[in-house]
């Protein structure tokens, strides 16, 4: 029997995941599959689409690569559009042919909403969908200082962000009276409309667009029709999608009276050869616009044309959890309670910005759904509640209220049942997961890849690592968290063992509670938790065996063996005369001189024997160790600041300076880096670093555990408008907790993704004192500020440590050998290997 | 005619670091000395050079024991060398060179081959 002929049209997230299921099922094997992309790229991940923004790339976002198409002989017809279906004859067309099917898929998908407003189609008028649109923004908004969006739903708002996030004032104009009219009621929706103006982006609710003209002072003036009016240089619509159903229409398909192609429970269209999926299909009179009821729709087709009878698509949970422009929003199931006799309780604290609303049935017994603004921390069990249908709690409201006003504690793993859905997008239960572990996955990872768990929207994370880790635990089986061979312990918990029982020396605590005698691993990771629990010099006899090399000599290796001098230039601040000092000393011992990117200056080419010495004039000039070579505080960067640039609205190189003596020396499990702006242009780039605190009008916004390097990560804002004291005060407990808490080598980024409940958790641990410890922490920062030393000074001015510094014990006046250098560019460099002297 | 074999007197035990290595220059080029107290024997020396790079570093590095063998990791790309046999943990076909060395009342001393002695002697 011949094979026959399957074309899918549309190659976007739905279009790719239903040929990634059917692949995997027997009737692939009766089909020549070929896919049509209007796109010219490989169907990508278009809810991540705004990290194309923070730097992901298309290969980042893409779902699949050519190769997986080229080896599942599947026929992909990228950047070619289908024009027309004839369905008489099965056949498509496309502007360069004609291709016959016997079963026709559609997959198109839907587009963004243009609004009739005259003067729309004007050049720096933009949509937000393809990355495409996010490349003719970003072309759009060079040279521009304003973007408006028009719609103030999901979308919008994540636009919204994208604009700010280019160095726009962004603005969003809302046809209704409320943000996000959809998901949330009136008062979710000022709450949330009040934290986003905070953020900086001006909220414009009950507006309507009567005309777009030339505009004055920017490229363009909207009008309003209550006569008002707001200038931009480019417009964003983001007004609602509308099912891509053109090709549906012109070959007679039946269609809903508002767009949409028709489709059955078997996700057929009026055409029994004619399937549609996604976003352009009608089901019951509903269009879907998130992914995870696209993906059920691709697996319930992939099982109808594998025979199977029973595969229907019944519909789907579009409930939402999101972070938008940091705020966090969620709504659940019937969140405006239009259900007969539904009753809502609300807990609303003005004061933290939180708004939470339970719709609950008549009877009282089942949630229905449920508003979150401002803290999605509770999202998770009320999910469960709703999509369970777990009976309700006697008093339903401590699912809402705060732990410390009798809120009832998270729903735990343990009380789901095996049928509750875990992750949505890929329709996992509780009951999968269990299955896979009984089939041999031990941990987090091969979970994730066996069942794809938490690889669609994210949004499970925690709820599946809390399911795993129970579910683990249960069958016996330990997460082995070992440090290393010579420690059956985690970090936090060597840490705990050092603080509880006053352990002082990496000996004691080998002995009493590991084996052997060390390695490179624990050794550092010991002498960094000594560090911070007593703060003794880390030369200090015992230490000095603990310390890598970089901090046994107290500056960082290079690869030819000598080292490198970096002096704290705190803030970035620093007085001719020391700059001058500075160039002497560079000068006399023939030092390469080059500016970090931390704002200070890195000295290169110092002999072991050369460092006291050098070390010694810095420090009679007032320099102090820069830590450049410790797991520790790096440097706060700072921008100018209210002093002199004109448009700062605080003094950031005075509180950098303040962070960076108050932070200096303490050992960390990583490094640790800050910056401060003085007001939301950002210049000092806060937000890509650990702790990173921006300037307002009224104090100090913080953000937290942000990253560059490899996997860049924008910080998450922690608190707002903080005073001078409240920040300090914040930022010692996120510190000590992170200290205390985190793994060997990890940084706050991924300590904090890692944290159960994450960004939520933290801020109750931080900002409420959930655990009660806040007193400890800032007590035990305190102690680490008073009992500071520079290191350096302390080593320069003792013979015994500075015995340490000889190059050969035996031959004090030896240069190495092995130390060869050359001219370039006027300093002197190492010779590279096999270059001619 | 020299002795076959020559045990330097390379340092005092005063200069010695415990858990740790120096560095010494000896006739035989750079040697690192290490002291680790709680093994017996509880003096290692080894070439000071590390053989990935070629620089003169592996004094510098940390100690430890991975399997029971005394071990010291280079501090410039991490890999682990046996401080008995000189062998590098991560790659079979790297090894460092070892010298027999011991503890001569306060001073150390480390055997050096006399094939080098005479060269460097000429
Ligand atoms: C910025 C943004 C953020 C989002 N965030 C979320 C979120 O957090 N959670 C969530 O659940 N959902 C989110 N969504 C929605 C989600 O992306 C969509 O639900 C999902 O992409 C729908 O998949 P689809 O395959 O139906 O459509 P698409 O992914 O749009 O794919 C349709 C494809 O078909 C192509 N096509 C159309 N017509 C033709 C033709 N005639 N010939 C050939 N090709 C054609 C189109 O070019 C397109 O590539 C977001 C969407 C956007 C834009
Ligand atoms: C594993 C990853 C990294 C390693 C091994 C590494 C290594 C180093 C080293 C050895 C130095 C000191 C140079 C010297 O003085 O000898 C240094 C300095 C620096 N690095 Fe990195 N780095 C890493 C990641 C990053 C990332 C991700 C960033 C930024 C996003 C970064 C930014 C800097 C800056 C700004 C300095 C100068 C700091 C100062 O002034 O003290 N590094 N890095
Ligand atoms: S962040 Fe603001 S205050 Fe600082 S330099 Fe930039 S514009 Fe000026
Ligand atoms: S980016 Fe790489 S080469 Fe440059 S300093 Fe960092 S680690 Fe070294
Ligand atoms: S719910 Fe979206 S990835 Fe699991």
């Amino acid at each position: 029997m011949s094979k026959k002929t399957l074309i899918v049209i549309g190659n976007g997230m739905v279009g790719h995941h239903f040929l990634e299921q059917l692949v995997t099922t027997p009737a692939a094997a009766d089909f020549d599959i070929k896919v049509f992309g209007e796109e010219k790229l490989l169907a990508y991940d278009r809810v991540h689409l705004s990290e194309y923004f923070s730097g992901s790339t298309h290969a980042d976002l893409a779902m699949e690569t050519a190769d997986w198409y080229a080896e599942n002989d599947i026929d992909l017809h990228l950047g070619e559009q289908v024009t027309g279906i004839d369905r008489d004859k099965q056949t498509i067309t496309t502007p360069t042919a004609y291709y016959s099917y016997d079963e026709l898929v559609l997959a198109t998908g839907s587009y963004p909403f243009v609004p009739p407003i005259k003067g729309n189609e004007h050049p720096h008028c933009l949509v937000y969908r393809t990355l495409e649109d996010l490349e003719s923004i970003r072309a759009s908004s060079e040279g521009a200082k304003t973007g408006v969006v028009v719609g103030g739903g999901l979308l919008g708002l994540e636009a919204a962000n994208a604009l700010k996030s280019l160095g726009l004032d962004a603005h969003v104009v809302e046809f209704a009276p409320r943000l996000m009219p959809v998901q949330l009621d009136t008062d979710g929706g000022e709450l949330l409309k009040r934290k986003i103006e905070e953020l900086g982006v001006q909220v414009h609710t009950e507006k309507a667009t009567t005309e777009i003209i030339e505009g004055a002072d920017a490229r363009l003036r909207m009008n309003f029709s209550d006569e008002t009016h707001l200038e931009t240089d480019l417009i964003v619509f983001s007004a609602g999608i509308r099912p891509q159903d053109a090709l549906a229409r012109a070959s007679d398909l039946a269609m809903g009276e508002r767009g949409g192609i028709i489709i059955n429970d078997q996700c057929t269209t009026s055409d029994p050869h004619i399937h549609a999926i996604g976003e352009c299909a009608l089901w019951s009179e509903r269009i879907f616009g998130l992914v995870a009821p696209g993906y059920t729709m691709a697996r319930t087709l992939a099982s109808v044309l594998n025979g199977d009878q029973e595969a229907a698509f019944t519909g789907a949970d579009m409930s939402t959890k999101l972070k938008l422009l940091g705020v966090d929003v969620g709504s659940i199931g019937d969140a405006h309670g239009q259900t007969e006799g539904a009753r809502s309780i609300r807990f609303n604290d003005e004061q933290a910005g939180h708004y939470r609303r339970m719709v609950i049935s008549e009877d009282g017994k089942k949630l229905l759904g449920a508003i979150l603004v401002g803290d999605n921390s509770h999202y998770d069990t009320l999910l469960q509640y709703a999509l369970n249908e777990i009976k309700l709690p006697q008093q339903p409201e401590t699912l809402i209220l705060p732990e410390s006003q009798g809120g009832a504690p998270t729903l735990g793993p343990d009380a789901l049942p095996e049928t509750a859905s875990i992750c949505s997008c890929h329709n996992v239960s509780k009951g999968d997961i269990c299955g896979v572990i009984d089939a041999g996955c031990s941990d987090l990872g091969s979970v994730k890849s066996e069942t794809k768990a938490s690889t669609g929207c994210g949004g499970c994370a925690a709820l599946l690592k809390n399911v795993v880790d129970s579910e683990l635990e249960k069958r016996g089986v330990e997460v082995s968290k070992d440090i290393c061979e010579h420690f059956p312990y985690s970090r936090q918990d060597l840490f705990n063992i050092v603080k509880v029982n006053g352990i002082r020396t990496f000996r004691t605590l080998i002995r009493d509670h590991g084996k052997g005698h060390g390695c490179d691993i624990c050794k550092p990771a010991v002498g960094s938790i000594l560090a911070t629990c007593w703060n003794e010099h880390i030369l200090a006899t015992d230490h000095v065996p603990l310390q890598d090399t970089n901090d046994t000599f107290m500056a960082n290796m290079q690869k030819n063996g000598t080292y490198s001098i970096v002096p704290r230039i705190p803030g970035g601040e620093i007085t001719p005369d020391k700059l001058i000092v500075l160039g002497e000393v560079a000068k006399e011992y023939n030092l390469y001189t080059k500016i970090t990117g931390g704002q200070r200056v890195d000295l290169f080419g110092a002999t072991l024997s050369e460092l006291p010495e050098i070390w010694e004039k810095l420090i009679a000039a007032g320099f102090e160790t820069g830590h450049a070579y410790g797991k520790s505080l790096r440097t706060v960067k700072s921008c100018v600041g209210n002093t002199w640039c004109r448009y700062g609205v605080q003094d950031s190189v005075g509180m950098a300076i303040t962070l960076e003596n108050r932070y200096k020396g303490l050992r960390a499990p990583h490094k640790v880096k800050m910056a401060v702006s003085g007001c939301t242009r950002e210049c000092a780039e806060a937000q890509s670093k650990d702790f990173g605190v921006i300037a307002t009008e009224n104090g100090w916004n913080l953000y937290v555990c942000g990253n560059g390097g490899m996997r860049p990560r924008h910080g998450d804002l922690f608190a707002t408008d903080l005073s001078d004291e409240e920040l300090i005060r914040t930022i010692d407990r996120v510190v000590m907790f992170y200290v205390r808490t985190a793994d060997r080598l990890q940084r706050t980024s991924v300590w904090m993704e890692n944290l159960e409940g994450g960004l939520d958790y933290l801020k109750q641990v931080v900002l409420e004192d959930s655990l009660g410890i806040c007193e400890e922490l800032e007590q035990h920062m305190a102690d680490l500020v008073g009992t500071y030393q520079c290191e350096w000074k302390t080593a320069v001015e003792d013979p015994e440590k500075r015995k340490r510094f000889r190059e050969f014990v035996n031959a004090p006046s030896k240069k190495d050998p092995v130390q060869q250098w050359t001219t370039e560019r006027d300093q002197r460099r190492p010779l590279l290997e096999g270059e001619p002297a | 005619m020299r002795a076959r074999t020559n045990w330097e007197i390379v340092c005092t035990v005063d200069d010695l670091v415990p858990e740790s290595g120096v560095a010494v220059w000896t006739e035989d080029g750079p040697v690192a000395v290490f002291y680790l107290p709680h093994r017996l024997p509880a003096l290692f020396a080894v070439s000071h050079t590390d053989p990935f790079t070629g620089k003169n570093v592996l004094a510098r590095g940390i100690t430890g024991d991975l399997k029971g063998q005394p071990v010291v990791a280079s501090p410039l790309y991490k890999q682990h060398f046996n401080l008995q046999t000189g062998q590098c943990l991560e790659d079979e076909a790297v090894a460092v060179k070892t010298y027999p060395v011991l503890l001569d009342g306060n001073n150390v001393r480390v055997e050096i081959p006399a094939a080098n002695k005479e060269s460097v002697a000429a």
